[in-house]
């Protein structure tokens, strides 16, 4: 029977990161995975993620995932893919079905990372074809260059919700509506903001009611519900779609643990029954690490940290690393891991509805309900001042762990402070309008404004990852922040370079009256 | 149903064009890509009907609801959301465990 | 949160509701009504249920319908869902052919 010192269950974010830490430090890891290629969820994720960056922050998913995939290479790790991992034993015995074969191996420390499962939630037809998870679209538009469908209805508003709603429309792909049975959105404000800016209404306080069709999906009818989930009657509503998409929550896939007899818990805050772990991801049975989702629902940058811990933990118990060095390595690790795990959005607070910020700003209404900003509450904010000549107007109003902005601003304009602290503009300093905050904000919220008082106009620089691309001289009309037409624009400016990383700056010229309203460009339609 | 080109990724790498059958009937598809994403790609949505007689389709599409389940080759319950396509290959609606209605 | 004890919950007699039609265990086709009605034949536990009639026991082994099937039972005893207690996890974690599953001789 073959030995490892490190066997590594799921080659996703978590797994491939403790693997590379072992295999640093000199273990002899391989890595089970039953998909036919690496990087778990990774190589779905198109967008830029959060945090700081030691984070990876403003750098996209897969990206992430190739960098990841090198690093293992280097270092000799032994990914083994198409690898069923059928059962593990609490002597740490892995036994998997690798073509057509039941194998065993055994090894001296195991990490499992074997992510999360998508939750359900049923309703007369949800077993028609065209009823998919918000993964399975991810997987078909971002892996396989397949729609899902041609007009999708979403449900669910959580952060998975938002980013698929988003990719779908990025995919090409209409989305009738992000419903939520919940009153407030919850995922995070700039992702909804996102979404409504290309007018894709969302339907708060609603639930769906059934899917219809012959033989697959060909309409949905949802309905408002009272604060006891009870549907209103009178309220029913349907869209003609041919998907609905269920992003409703995951769960960690904790059945592992289960046979290999390590304690498990469930837990609300961490989506389900998890295993009990110390603070370096061992569980209850000597030497059996979790890391990633499996052990709690987070990020998938709070994954690779937790898999970094778990491989350096599995190395100090094998003996490849002292005490010392240990315990400092750790120590930074926990420092960031809670970094990211702090703000309204931290596991903690899963279910609370914040009313204002850590620093006392009101939170938009409209934005939780909605998915917008209203234009009069947005000079609230500490990102949006008004100043003559070009400079940022920084739309980001709740408490997330990400500072991108700050660190690409090369002339201080901009100050995050404290991670999870709301951007704040500094008048003071000039902004040179290089576009760098605009194109590496991952919530898309930064935008610059350059009011030509004199001639009456406004240029306004917006994010831009669709296509097809403007260029420079198109007319089309500048839309507000739920997508609302406003006037018509001119696009006078096109920046697309290589560290901006496929986020484009559209500068379009509006009349001066809708500089604080302006957010987003339509194109005219051939 | 094919993206032509994606604003972040670009063109897709795709396998060269193949023909396979559906229930007797030609179609193509890329090779390598899952049987699923194939069938998608021309609008086929029922991949199966349970034993009560409902039609289910993609659903995870990862590999592990196993509701995409066809009768591939003549093996039935093949999930073909992660089983790749290959040139020639018979691919046939499954009732309950059968091709037959 | 430990798993229900009070077997003596009196339920009444059994009665229909609107949504029993619905499926809950996909690959199994078990609805609603036919898992209320094994409640009400004294089926309290995931596990019992599970036994009693193969929800979570197809292909997909119970990661669809697990957490949908345990709160129908928490719904039906007005007790929570943690105390519906928990699938044992077994081997063979993935579905396996019987004949690769039979040729393991490295396992005996």
């Amino acid at each position: 029977m073959k030995r490892y010192d490190l066997i590594v269950i799921g080659a996703g974010p978590a797994g491939l990161s403790a693997a590379v830490e072992a295999a640093k430090r000199g273990l002899e890891a391989a890595v089970f995975d039953e998909n036919d290629k690496p990087g778990g969820q990774l190589f779905k994720q198109i967008h830029k993620f959060f945090g700081s960056k030691e984070h990876k922050a403003k750098i996209r998913g897969y990206n992430i995932g190739k960098e990841l995939l090198r690093n293992a290479d280097e270092l000799g790790v032994k990914i083994i893919l198409n690898a069923e991992v059928v059962g593990l034993y609490p002597f740490k015995e892995v036994v998997v079905n690798i073509d057509k074969k039941v194998l065993h191996y055994r090894a001296d420390t195991i990490v499992a990372s074997t992510g999360a499962s998508e939750k359900m939630i049923t309703f007369p037809g949800w077993t028609l074809p065209g009823v998919i998870g918000a993964g399975a679209a991810q997987t078909m538009m971002n892996i396989h260059g397949v729609k899902p469908g041609e007009k999708i209805l979403m449900l669910g508003s959580g952060n998975v919700g938002l980013v698929v709603t988003y990719q779908l429309l990025q995919a090409g792909i209409e989305v009738a509506a992000v419903v939520d049975a919940s009153p407030q959105i919850g995922g995070y404000g700039v992702h909804a903001a996102k979404v409504a800016r290309t007018k894709v209404p969302f339907y708060t306080s609603h639930t769906i009611v059934r899917a219809q069709g012959e033989k697959s999906v060909e309409s949905a009818v949802i309905a408002e519900v009272d604060e006891n989930w009870n549907i209103i009657e009178g309220t029913e509503q349907s869209f003609n779609v041919d998907t609905i998409c269920l992003s409703v929550g995951l769960s960690p896939m904790s059945k592992l643990f289960s046979m290999a007899g390590c304690e498990l818990e469930e837990v609300p805050a961490k989506g389900g029954m998890v295993p009990v772990c110390d603070k370096y991801g061992e569980t209850s049975v000597s030497g059996i690490y979790a890391a990633g989702d499996v052990s709690g629902i987070e990020e998938a940058s709070s994954a690779m940290i937790e898999g970094r811990i778990a491989g350096t933990a599995a190395a100090h118990k094998l003996g490849y690393i002292g005490e010392k060095e240990f315990l400092a390595e750790v120590k930074l690790q926990r420092e960031s891991l809670e970094s990211l795990r702090q703000g309204m959005f931290a596991p903690e607070n899963k279910g609370k509805v914040f009313t204002e910020t850590e620093e006392g700003y009101q939170i938009s209404g409209s934005l939780l309900e909605k998915g917008y900003i209203d234009c009069k509450e947005i000079d609230e904010y500490p990102g949006v001042k008004s100043k003559e000549g070009i400079h940022p107007v920084i739309e980001c109003t709740q408490n997330i762990p990400c500072n991108p902005c700050q660190d690409s601003c090369p002339n201080d304009c901009i100050v995050v402070g404290e991670i999870t602290s709301l951007p704040e503009y500094k008048r003071s300093e000039e902004c040179s309008g290089c576009g760098l905050c605009v194109a590496s904000c991952p919530g898309q919220a930064v935008f610059l404004i350059n009011n030509d008082i004199e001639n009456n106009y406004s240029y306004i620089t917006i994010p831009y990852e669709f296509s097809p691309l403007p260029s420079d001289g198109d007319l089309g009309t500048a839309l507000d922040r739920s997508g609302k037409e406003l006037c018509e624009a001119e696009i006078v400016e096109v920046k697309s370079i290589k560290a901006f990383d496929n986020t484009h700056l559209l500068t379009m010229k509006v009349p001066l009256e809708y500089s604080k309203e302006a957010r987003f460009f339509k194109a005219k339609e051939e | 149903m094919r993206i032509q080109k994606h604003p972040i990724l670009g063109e897709f790498k795709k396998g060269k064009e193949v023909s396979f059958t559906l229930d007797g009937k030609e179609m193509n598809g890329c090779e390598g890509e899952p049987i699923a994403a194939a069938l998608r790609a021309v609008g086929v949505m029922v991949h199966r009907h349970t034993k009560k007689g409902l039609g289910r389709g993609i659903f995870c599409a990862i590999g592990r609801c196993t509701d995409c389940v066809m009768i591939v080759d003549g093996k039935p319950n093949v999930r073909t959301c992660i089983t790749p396509l290959k040139a020639g290959m018979e691919v046939k609606t499954q009732y309950g465990v059968s091709d037959k209605p | 949160m430990a798993k229900i004890s009070d077997r003596s919950i009196n339920l009444g007699s059994f009665i229909k509701r609107e949504d029993d039609s619905i499926v809950i265990c996909r690959c199994e086709e078990i609805t609603k009504g036919e898992i209320r009605e094994a409640i009400y034949a004294g089926m309290f536990t995931f596990q019992e249920v599970k036994k009693f009639l193969r929800t979570g026991m197809g292909l997909c082994q119970g990661q669809t319908c697990e957490k949908l099937v345990k709160n129908i039972i928490a719904e039906e005893l007005n007790i929570s869902p943690l105390e519906t207690g928990a699938a044992k996890g077994r081997a063979p974690m993935r579905p396996i052919p019987m004949r690769i599953l039979a040729n393991d001789k490295e396992g005996s």
